[in-house]
C-alpha cells in the first residue's frame, strides 16, 4: 500500500467531513446544508471508485487490510479491522451511489430541519460502509446498531403521520435480533480467543453450537432481509419514512442482512449452513411469493413497492442458500439490482407523492399522457423490477433460479419451480400498479396539470436506469468482481461437504 | 465482400431498428411525422436488406455461422453469449418477418396518420413507430439467437412490444381502460407460458451443460436414450411457452383481446410475426421433439384442437378483427399440428405463406375501418357507432374497390383456393395428417372447411350487399401509401406457394440444411382435390346464406336459428373467459386479499415477534418525549459515540 491514508479508511469516514461542515456552516441556510452534504457524498462516491481502480479483481481475499488493535474485550482483542472483497465491494458502490442520488431527491422534499437531515444521512452513510468493511465482530456490530439510530431519526422526525410508530417498530425489530447476535458474538469471541473474523473461519466450532450460533446471527439478518415471517417492520418503515430514508433502506440497510449471511453465516457456521439451507430455502421461497401476492392487493403504491421488496429479497436468500457459484453471484448481484430498481421506483413514489400529496393508487390514472417523461421512466423501473430478460433484474433472478434448480445442497429442484411462480406474480402486481397510475384515461381534474420531470428528477433517475440496462446487457464485470470471493466461500463450504462424506 | 464477411452483417439485423428507435426517439417529436415514419420504415427495409444479403451468402455456402461478439453471463459452468445464428431457418424468419415488417411499418405512415387524429392525441404518432422498431429488433433477436437464453430475450421482448402496442391507446376501451386491461392479460399470460420455458431452460442446462443450439441438439438423442422422463418434461414445459405465445389452447385467451391495439399492429405482431415465434420455436428444436413422440403427440393434438376450436367461435364473430384473430389461432393451429407431426418444412411454409395473407387480410380490414371512420363524419357520429361491426358494413366493393380486391385475394388464400399461397401450404399440412394421422386429419378437413366458411361470411358481410349504415355508405378508399402495401402484399399471396411447390420442394431443400434431410411431402391428389373442394363448397355456401339473409343493421345471424344454443357458443367465445375468470382470477384476488388483511396485517403483524402491542404503548410514551431537547440529545449522543470511537482508534 503505497497511499498514505487506506482508502478505506476514507470512504468510510470522509462522509463525517460533512456532518463538521454541516454542524459549523449549517446555521448559514438551508442550502449550504444541502450542497454540503451532496458534495461530500459525491465526493465519497468518487473515493469509491477510486477504491474501486485499486481493487485486484483477480484476487480472492481480503485487500487494502487495515487491522489496528482497539480495545480489549474480555482478555481479546478487538480490532479496528476494515478489508474489502469481492463480495464487499459491490455493496459499498451501491451505498457510495445511492447516498447522493438520495440526498439530492430531499432537495425539495426536506424543507425543516434541513442541517439535522443531512447530517443523519451522512453519518447513516459512514455506518453502512463500516458494516460493509468491517472484519472485526464487535466493530460489525458497533457500525450495525450505530446505522439505528441515523435511520430511527429520519424515519420517526422527517416521516409522514405514523412515524414514530414506524420508527420504533423498525429498531425494537432490529434490536430484537441484534441483542442475540451480540450475544454470539461474546460467546463465538470469547470461546475461540479473538473476534477477528479472518482468523476465526479456521476454528471448527462443534456442530450443536454452529446450529445455536447460527439461529442468533440468523435472526438479526433475517429480520434485516427482512425474510418471511419477520417482514412486519418493513411496510410500516417504508410507508412513513421521507423518500430518501426509502431509498436507502431499500437500497442498501436490507442488503446488510443479505450480507451478513454471506459475511458470517456461511463461512463461520458452514455445517449449519449445510443442515440449514433447505428451510432458510423455503422460507425464501414463501417469501418470493407471499410478498407479490400481498403487494397485488395494497393500494398503497408505497406499501406495494415495499411489499415487493420482501419478493425479491426471497429471491437473493434463495441464491444464496442453493450454495451453487449460479446462486450466490446471483443473490450478490440481485442485491444490486434490488437497490437499483427498487431505489427508483422509491423516488418515482416520491415525486407522484410531491405532486399529489398522496400514495394512494386510486387517486391517479392515466398520468403517461400528462407526464410522459415519468411515466416512461417508470415502465423502464417496473421493467427492471419485473425481470425482463436485456434488464438487470433478470439476469439476477435467471443466475439465482439456475443456481437453486441445480443445487446439489438443496437437492431438489422445487424451490427453483416454485420460486419461478414469482416472476409471473411480480409481472401481475407490477403491471397492475402501472396500470392504475399511468394508464386509463386521467380521473381526477387535478391530475390534469402535473408537472412532468424537472432535469434534477432526471438525473436522479437516469444513473440507475443506464446501470439497470448495463448489468442487463453486460454483466460481465460485476460477476468477474465477485467472482473470485464466491468461489473461495463456495470451496469453504464444499470442504466441509466432503468432511461430512 | 467475400462471403464470410456477409455473415458478420448479421447483428445489424438487431442494430439497425434499435437505430431507428433512437433516432425517433431523440429527434421524432421535433422533425415531425413524415420523418419518424421514414426512419422507421428504412430502418425495417435496411433489415431486410441484410437479411437478404445473408440469404444470397448461404445459398452459396449453406452451412449454419455463428457470429458471436460478447460474453453476456459467465458463472461456473455456466457460459452464455450474445451469439447470432445465420442458418436456413434463421434466415427464413428474419426475411419473412423483415419484409412484412417493412410492408405495415409503410403503410402505418398512412394508417397513424388518420388514427392518431381519430383517437385525438396526434402526439403520439412518433412513438408508434419507436415500439414497431422495438418489436422488430426483438423479434430479430429471438430468431437470429444461437442459445435458448438469448431466443429468450427476443422471445419476452416481443411480449413487451406487444403490451405496449395492444395498451398503444391505453385510456381507450370499456369504461377507458378495457385497452390497457387487454394489454396486461396479453403479458400476464405469455408470462405464464415463459414460466413454462424457464422450466424447460434450467432442465435442458441441467442435462445438456450447455445452452447453446447445436451443442445441445447434438446431444438430444443420447440424452433422450438416458433420461426419457427429462426430455418429456423439457418439451411438454417448452409447449407451454409455445401455447402462451402462438396462443394455443389453454393459453390463447389474449389474442382475441390484442385486437385492442391500432391494426397494423394486429396485421404485424397479433399475427404475421410475433405468434408464429412459438412454431418456429418448436421448428428450431426439431432434434428435441424428434426423440420424444409423446411430446409430439400432443404438441399435435393441442394444435389440431386449437386449429377446430377457434374456427367455430371465428363463425360467431361479428367484430372484423375478432373474425381475423380466431381465424389467426386457428392457422397457428394448424401450423403447430404439423411441426407436432414432424411435418417441419409444412408447418414453416405455413408460416410465410400465413404471414403474407393474414398479414394482409389485417392491413385491408384496418382500411375497411378506416374507410368506415371517413364515411362516420357523413352521419353515424354517435359514440356508440363501432366501425369495426361488420353488421354495419355491406356494399364496401364498391367504395373500396381496391381494398375488395386485395381483401379477396386474401380471403381466397387463407380458404386454401388453388393455385393462392394457402393452398399449397395448407395442403402439405393435411397430406402429413393423411398419411399417419387419421383423427387429426378429420379434424383439419373440418376446420379448413369451416375457415373457408367464416371467410365467405365475412367478405359477403363486408363487400356484398347494400351499406347498412350511414358510414358504409359514404366510405371512401385509402391513401396510395396504404394500398401499395396491399398490392405487394396481395401479389405474395398469389404467388407465395412458389417457395415450396409440390415437386420442386424449393423451402424444403432450403430448410434441410438446418432441419436435417426429411422425406419431401408428397402431393396427394385426393387429399389436394378434397380440400380444394371443400373450400369451394365452405365459400360457396356462405355465398348463399348470406346473401340471402335480412339486411339490416343489427339484425341477427342467420345461422342463429338454425344451430341455435351451439352458434350461441360461438358468439360468447365458448365461455372460456369466464370459467377462467371464475376458476383463476377471482379465486386469485380473493386469496390474496385473505393473506394481505387477515394473515399480514391480523396475523404476523401482531404475533411476528409479539412486539406490536408493546410498541404502542412505547411509542406513545416516545411521542411525548419528541421534542427538540430530545433531538438534540440524541444528535449529540451520537456525537458523542463518534468521538470516543475516534479517539480509540487514534490513540
Amino acid at each position: 500500500m503505497n497511499s498514505a491514508i487506506n482508502p478505506l479508511l476514507l470512504v468510510t469516514f470522509f462522509p463525517l467531513v460533512g456532518v463538521l461542515l454541516i454542524l459549523l456552516l449549517g446555521s448559514t441556510g438551508k442550502n449550504t446544508a444541502r450542497w454540503i452534504a451532496l458534495l461530500t457524498s459525491l465526493v465519497t462516491f468518487a473515493l469509491s471508485l477510486w477504491l474501486l481502480m485499486q481493487f485486484d479483481s483477480t484476487k480472492g481475499g481480503i485487500q487494502m487490510e487495515i487491522n489496528l488493535p482497539w480495545l480489549t474485550l474480555g482478555g481479546n482483542t478487538v480490532g479496528f479491522h476494515l478489508g474489502v472483497d469481492g463480495i464487499s465491494i459491490l455493496m459499498v458502490l451501491l451505498t457510495a451511489l445511492l447516498t447522493p442520488i438520495a440526498i439530492l431527491s430531499t432537495w425539495k422534499a426536506v424543507e425543516e430541519r434541513v442541517s439535522g437531515f443531512m447530517s443523519f444521512f451522512l453519518l447513516l452513510e459512514t455506518g453502512m460502509m463500516g458494516v460493509f468493511l468491517s472484519l472485526d465482530m464487535v466493530l460489525f456490530y458497533i457500525f450495525w446498531e450505530f446505522t439505528l439510530v441515523p435511520m430511527y431519526f429520519l424515519i420517526g422526525l422527517w416521516g409522514s403521520q405514523r412515524r414514530v410508530y414506524a420508527a420504533v417498530k423498525f429498531v425494537l425489530y432490529t434490536m430484537a435480533g441484534s441483542l442475540l447476535m451480540l450475544a454470539g458474538i461474546l460467546w463465538v469471541g470469547l470461546t475461540y480467543g479473538g473476534f477477528d473474523l479472518t482468523k476465526l473461519t479456521d476454528s471448527a466450532i462443534p456442530f450443536t453450537a454452529q446450529l445455536w450460533l447460527f439461529g442468533a446471527f440468523g435472526l438479526a439478518f433475517a429480520i434485516k432481509v427482512p425474510m418471511w415471517p419477520l417482514h412486519s417492520w418493513l411496510p410500516d418503515a417504508h410507508t412513513e419514512a421521507p423518500t430518501a430514508g426509502s431509498v436507502i433502506l431499500a437500497g442498501v440497510l436490507l442488503k446488510m442482512g443479505a450480507y451478513g449471511f454471506l459475511r458470517f453465516n456461511l463461512p463461520l457456521f458452514p455445517q449449519a449452513t449445510l443442515t440449514l439451507a433447505p428451510w432458510m430455502a423455503g422460507l425464501a421461497v414463501i417469501g418470493i411469493l407471499y410478498g407479490a401476492i400481498v403487494a397485488f392487493r395494497q393500494k398503497d403504491v408505497k406499501r406495494l413497492v415495499a411489499y415487493s421488496s420482501i419478493s425479491h429479497l426471497g429471491f437473493v436468500v434463495l441464491g444464496t442458500f442453493a450454495l451453487t457459484a449460479q446462486g450466490v453471484q446471483g443473490a450478490i448481484l440481485q442485491m444490486v439490482n434490488h437497490g437499483l430498481s427498487t431505489g427508483a421506483l422509491f423516488l418515482i413514489v416520491g415525486m407522484l407523492y410531491e405532486r399529489r400529496h398522496t400514495r394512494l393508487m386510486a387517486d391517479f390514472g392515466g398520468l403517461w399522457r400528462v407526464t410522459p417523461l415519468l411515466g416512461s421512466l417508470t415502465l423502464v423501473t417496473v421493467l427492471s423490477s419485473v425481470g425482463l430478460p436485456g434488464l438487470n433484474g433478470f439476469v439476477g433472478e435467471f443466475t439465482i433460479l439456475m443456481g437453486a434448480f441445480h443445487s446439489t445442497i438443496l437437492a431438489s429442484p422445487w424451490f427453483a419451480v416454485v420460486a419461478t411462480l414469482g416472476v409471473i406474480l411480480a409481472a401481475v402486481y407490477l403491471l397492475h400498479m402501472f396500470q392504475q397510475v399511468f394508464l386509463g384515461p386521467v380521473r381526477h381534474p387535478e391530475n390534469e396539470k402535473l408537472a412532468d420531470l424537472s432535469p434534477r428528477e432526471v438525473i436522479l433517475l437516469a444513473p440507475l436506469l443506464l446501470l439497470a440496462f448495463w448489468i442487463g446487457l453486460y454483466p460481465a464485470p460485476f460477476f468477474r468482481l465477485m467472482s473470485p470471493a464466491v468461489e473461495q466461500l463456495l470451496a469453504l463450504i464444499q470442504t466441509v461437504v466432503q468432511t461430512a462424506h | 465482400m467475400e462471403s464470410g464477411q456477409i455473415f458478420n452483417l448479421v447483428p445489424w439485423v438487431v442494430f439497425l431498428p434499435v437505430i431507428g428507435l433512437v433516432v425517433n426517439l431523440l429527434l421524432g417529436r421535433r422533425l415531425g411525422e413524415v420523418f419518424s415514419g421514414v426512419v422507421a420504415s428504412l430502418a425495417s427495409g435496411l433489415t431486410f436488406v441484410v437479411a437478404v444479403l445473408l440469404a444470397a451468402a448461404l445459398a452459396s455456402a449453406p452451412n449454419a455461422r455463428v457470429v458471436s461478439p460478447w460474453e453476456w453471463i459467465s458463472i461456473g459452468e455456466l457460459t452464455v453469449r450474445w451469439a447470432f445464428r445465420v442458418d436456413t431457418l434463421s434466415v427464413v424468419m428474419m426475411l419473412a418477418v423483415s419484409l412484412v415488417g417493412t410492408l405495415i411499418h409503410i403503410y402505418s405512415i398512412g394508417y397513424m396518420h388518420s388514427d392518431v387524429r381519430h383517437n385525438g392525441d396526434p402526439g403520439r404518432y412518433t412513438r408508434f413507430f419507436v415500439f414497431m422498431n422495438l418489436f422488430i429488433a426483438s423479434m430479430m433477436l429471438l430468431v437470429s439467437a444461437d442459445n435458448f437464453l438469448m431466443m429468450f430475450v427476443g422471445w419476452e421482448g416481443v411480449g413487451l412490444c406487444s403490451y405496449l402496442l395492444i395498451g398503444f391507446w391505453y385510456e381507450k376501451g370499456k369504461n377507458g381502460i378495457g385497452n390497457a386491461e387487454a394489454a396486461k392479460k396479453a403479458f400476464i399470460t405469455n408470462r405464464i407460458g415463459d414460466f413454462g420455458l424457464l422450466i424447460a431452460l434450467f432442465l435442458i442446462f441441467g442435462y445438456f451443460g450447455t445452452l447453446q443450439f447445436d451443442e445441445v441438439f447434438r446431444q438430444a438423442a443420447s440424452v433422450a436414450a438416458a433420461h426419457p422422463g427429462a426430455m418429456l418434461l423439457i418439451t411438454l414445459a417448452m409447449l407451454l411457452g409455445v401455447s402462451g405465445k402462438s396462443a394455443q389452447i389453454p393459453l390463447f385467451v389474449w389474442l382475441p383481446d390484442a385486437m385492442a391495439g391500432p391494426t397494423p399492429v394486429s396485421a404485424l405482431i397479433h399475427a404475421a410475426t410475433m405468434v408464429t415465434a412459438g412454431v418456429y420455436l418448436v421448428a428450431r428444436s426439431t432434434a428435441f421433439y424428434s426423440v420424444v413422440p409423446v411430446a409430439q403427440t400432443v404438441v399435435m393434438w393441442v394444435g389440431a384442437l386449437t386449429a377446430l376450436l377457434a374456427a367455430t367461435i371465428a363463425l360467431g364473430q361479428y367484430d372484423i378483427k375478432k373474425v381475423l384473430a380466431y381465424s389467426t389461432i386457428s392457422q397457428l393451429g394448424f401450423m403447430v399440428a404439423a411441426v407436432g407431426m414432424g411435418a417441419m418444412v409444412a408447418g414453416m411454409f405455413h408460416l410465410v405463406t400465413h404471414a403474407f395473407f393474414k398479414g394482409l387480410l389485417f392491413l385491408s380490414a384496418g382500411s375497411v375501418i378506416q374507410g368506415m371512420e371517413r364515411g362516420m363524419h357523413g352521419g353515424d357520429d354517435s359514440a356508440e357507432f363501432d366501425p369495426q361491426d361488420m353488421r354495419n358494413m355491406g356494399g364496401l366493393r364498391k367504395k373500396m374497390p381496391l381494398t375488395f380486391w386485395v381483401y379477396l385475394i386474401g380471403g381466397l388464400a387463407l380458404s386454401g383456393i388453388a393455385p393462392l399461397a394457402g393452398f399449397f401450404s395448407k395442403d402439405e399440412i393435411l397430406g402429413a395428417a393423411y398419411t399417419g394421422h387419421n383423427a387429426v386429419f378429420v379434424l383439419l378437413v373440418l376446420t379448413a372447411f369451416l375457415t373457408a366458411f367464416y371467410m365467405g361470411r365475412q367478405l359477403v358481410m363486408v363487400f356484398f350487399g347494400k351499406p347498412l349504415s350511414a358510414a358504409a355508405e359514404h366510405a371512401s378508399e385509402s391513401p396510395r401509401v396504404m394500398t401499395i402495401p396491399l398490392v405487394i402484399l396481395a401479389l405474395l399471396s398469389l404467388l407465395g406457394g412458389a417457395l415450396n411447390l409440390p415437386g420442386v420442394h424449393t423451402l424444403e431443400h432450403w430448410l434441410a440444411h438446418t432441419l436435417g434431410e426429411v422425406k419431401p411431402a408428397e402431393f396427394i391428389w385426393l387429399v389436394a382435390g378434397l380440400s380444394f373442394l371443400l373450400a369451394l363448397l365452405g365459400l360457396g355456401l356462405a355465398w348463399l346464406i348470406y346473401t340471402r339473409r335480412e339486411q339490416k343493421s343489427g339484425a341477427d345471424d342467420p345461422l342463429k336459428k338454425p344451430l341455435g344454443a351451439l352458434y350461441t357458443g360461438m358468439e360468447r367465445k365458448w365461455w372460456v373467459d369466464e370459467f377462467y375468470q371464475a376458476l383463476i382470477l377471482n379465486p386469485y384476488k380473493a386469496f390474496a386479499q385473505f393473506i394481505a388483511e387477515p394473515v399480514d396485517l391480523g396475523i404476523i403483524d401482531r404475533v411476528g415477534g409479539g412486539l406490536a402491542a408493546g410498541m404502542r404503548a412505547l411509542a406513545e410514551g416516545l411521542r411525548q418525549l419528541e421534542n427538540g431537547y430530545v433531538r438534540s440529545y440524541a444528535l449529540w449522543m451520537v456525537v458523542g459515540l463518534l468521538a470516543i470511537m475516534m479517539f480509540l482508534f487514534l490513540r
